[in-house]
């Protein structure tokens, strides 16, 4: 043990002699950070002075920290890509990086990090950009704190604010993402973590998984985006304490859930969407303590879906709470709070004493034919779906819960 | 004109019914406010009523009253006064009276909640003004229906056959329409269908305050525009203006020609 320390305070000390800073400005001897980089050794620290930086394809190819004060602008000219990192251990802080060039045969990216270990990228700003911070083979790094704001208009050609592609254990956190095409894009990408960002306006997704396993994101907000979150062939993600809200529009979705299995959904809340969750192929997945409020449908449920479980969430003014496709039914549902539940509860236990349908009919009706969603709150379709309630035949009559509270859940 | 519709709203004003009308209003307003304990929730369980309630009541109101005051209007039509004037001051009595105790009964329990401070107040004007609307074409059938039948029980059976179709049995005409051609484009038909129900008209003009996010789930460049922009608003409007203008239109045009 003793030795160990020696050891590692030996090492400390002969880097700390070794590592050198060097000042990059305009009127210093060293004006580009790209010279500044050739100059530098091994675990070298670059400060960036304040002032405009007329850069691209910058290569950090050796292990260094780059340290921007007051953030100086790094304006890459639209000519393409402007920090490309390819080596272990580099740091990147405080830098305001504009104006990436747009490609349609390759993805530039304000800055890229490129099979390396160990990388840290924090408190950037990144403006007119076409890839925001992109990692592609790398692992074990941290994006912290990062300030990323598009231009997005269309899909085709625009890119993503944070993209991972065939990357391992990265940390997100913090970050917030605006105006591109997916706020945060996950590709072969698996054991990250996504914390507390914010991801809103994007013309996308806010967040976008794809073939990427064992992955966790809590506390996030998406707001305003094509679509919330899209998980899409993924495996045991773990989704905690997400707010999904006002995703508005005919394909607009708080989360979508395609080819997902063995996932865990808690705690999050959906609000003012067209759709809370859109399900499809999707199994064994646990949905607890949600919120689901003032949305147009809940959860929509496409078919393919079996043994998933939604126990002991709120589904508060919603149009719909359930849509289903077909009636087949291998799902559970238990001890929800359901606002349009109308049984009660004699025994006064707090559980209703009639089970909840949460398949009407009429929402059958509306997945066949869109247009009579005009009918929605009619008479008519009150009666329907009363005499449906009495004695289901277009819904899945196993479709129940049965154990509906009688008070909306606090945790 | 004038002078007969001061009458005969005076005359309501001092009948039992528009009482019984407005405390059933005003008992709805507080017991919904006292349930719900929530400003918004309560404006939807509202429209709920008053699209339902207030032509039903508007219909049996109008024929009931057309037939009471029928000696009425024989003494008045061998006066010097021009016909059209009668009966339109006779109906916007009634008219007018039916709104004033909607107005009233709901206004009063949401004024002393807090509307004035709530952000439902648009929400719940637009509710008001639909169910004035309401009140203003219902009862104007319903003059229409009684001028057309002398005989009573016809015209009250009319009446309510005219609401229990426009309120129930044309949505449910509507629904089956839809399904049937679900494999053409229906987007203007639906939306056609809806303009020619006053009923189904103030409905999606409330559900477009409402339930956006669930009209929005329907891909339809017809539709989006129809319930993304004001343009939808407009057009419900006009419409409504219209179903008010042609039954009272067609009560000068009938009241001319009848043989009394």
């Amino acid at each position: 043990m003793k030795n160990q320390i020696l050891f590692f305070i030996t090492i400390f000390m002969a880097w700390s002699s070794i590592a050198q800073t060097i000042t990059v400005c305009k009127t210093c001897a060293v004006s580009t950070i790209q010279s500044a980089i050739t100059q530098a050794k091994d675990f070298d620290t670059i400060f960036v002075k304040k002032g405009t930086y007329k850069e691209h394809n910058i290569v950090v190819d050796k292990p260094l920290t780059i340290i921007g004060e007051k953030y100086p602008v790094i304006d890459g000219e639209l000519k393409g890509e402007i920090i490309t990192i390819i080596s272990d251990n580099v740091t990147v802080d405080g830098l305001f990086i504009i104006n990436v060039g747009t490609s349609y045969t390759e993805d530039y990216a304000a800055i890229r990090v490129k099979n390396s270990k160990n990388f840290v990228i924090q408190n950037l700003v990144l403006e007119k950009l076409f890839f925001g911070i992109y990692i592609e083979k790398s692992r074990d790094g941290k994006v912290y704190h990062n300030k990323i704001i598009g231009d997005a208009v269309e899909e085709y050609n625009s890119g993503n604010g944070i993209q991972l592609w065939y990357s391992k254990n990265v940390e997100i956190e913090h970050n917030f993402v605006q105006h591109v095409r997916d706020g945060i894009y996950l590709e072969f990408s698996d054991d990250c973590l996504i914390k507390n960002n914010v991801s809103t306006l994007n013309v996308r997704y806010g967040l976008h998984f794809m073939f990427s396993n064992d992955d966790v994101y809590q506390d996030n907000l998406f707001e305003k985006n094509g679509a919330g979150v899209a998980v899409m062939f993924s495996k045991r993600i773990k989704m905690y304490s997400n707010i999904f809200k006002e995703n508005w529009g005919t394909a607009s979705y708080g989360m979508l859930l395609k080819e997902i299995n063995d996932a865990e959904i808690i705690g999050n809340t959906f609000e003012d969407n067209t759709i809370g969750i859109n399900i499809e192929g999707s199994n064994r997945i646990t949905y607890k303590h949600n919120d689901f409020k003032n949305n147009g449908w809940a959860i929509k449920v496409k078919g393919a879906c079996y043994t998933n479980t939604f126990t002991e969430n709120n589904f508060l003014y919603n149009s719909f709470d359930i849509a289903y496709n077909s009636n087949v039914n291998d799902n559970i549902f238990d001890k929800n709070y359901w606002s349009n539940y109308t049984g009660y509860d004699l025994d006064k236990n707090g559980v209703g004493d009639v089970p909840y349908r949460p398949v009407k009919l009429f929402s059958y009706i509306v997945n066949r034919t869109p247009e009579t969603i005009i009918l929605l709150r009619s008479m008519f379709i009150d009666i329907i779906d009363f005499s449906e309630k009495v004695s289901p035949v277009f819904t899945p009559d196993n479709l129940l819960d049965n154990n509906p509270l009688i008070k909306r859940i606090t945790w | 004109m004038l002078k007969i519709l001061k009458y005969s709203f005076f005359d309501l004003m001092r009948s039992r019914w528009s009482y019984v009308y407005f405390a059933f209003y005003l008992l709805l307003g507080v017991v919904l406010l006292f349930l719900n304990n929530d400003l918004s929730k309560a404006v939807i369980t509202l429209m709920n009523v008053i699209i339902v309630l207030v032509p039903l009541i508007g219909t049996i109101f109008g024929v009931m009253y057309y037939y009471n005051s029928q000696e009425f209007t024989e003494l008045l039509l061998a006066q010097p006064i021009k016909r059209s004037s009668i009966f339109l001051g006779q109906y916007l009595g009634v008219a007018l009276s039916l709104s004033m105790s909607l107005i009233l009964g709901l206004g009063i329990p949401f004024v002393f909640y807090g509307l004035f401070e709530s952000s439902a107040i648009w929400d719940f004007s637009l509710l008001l003004i639909t169910g004035t609307f309401l009140t203003l074409i219902f009862t104007a059938l319903a003059f229409n229906i009684a001028l057309s039948n002398e005989n009573k029980i016809k015209g009250f059976g009319y009446a309510i056959l005219l609401w229990l179709f426009l309120a129930v049995i044309y949505d449910g005409l509507f629904l089956m329409t839809l399904v049937l051609f679900e494999d053409y484009p229906l987007d203007k038909l639906s939306l056609i269908g809806t303009m020619l129900n006053p009923i189904d008209l103030s409905r999606t003009l409330i559900l477009l305050k409402l339930d956006i996010s669930a009209l929005l789930g329907y891909t339809g460049a017809v539709f989006k525009q129809f319930f993304g922009t004001s343009f939808g608003l407009v057009v419900s409007f006009f419409m409504l203006t219209v179903w008010v203008a042609l039954p009272v239109l067609r009560i000068v045009f009938k009241s001319k020609r009848k043989d009394f």
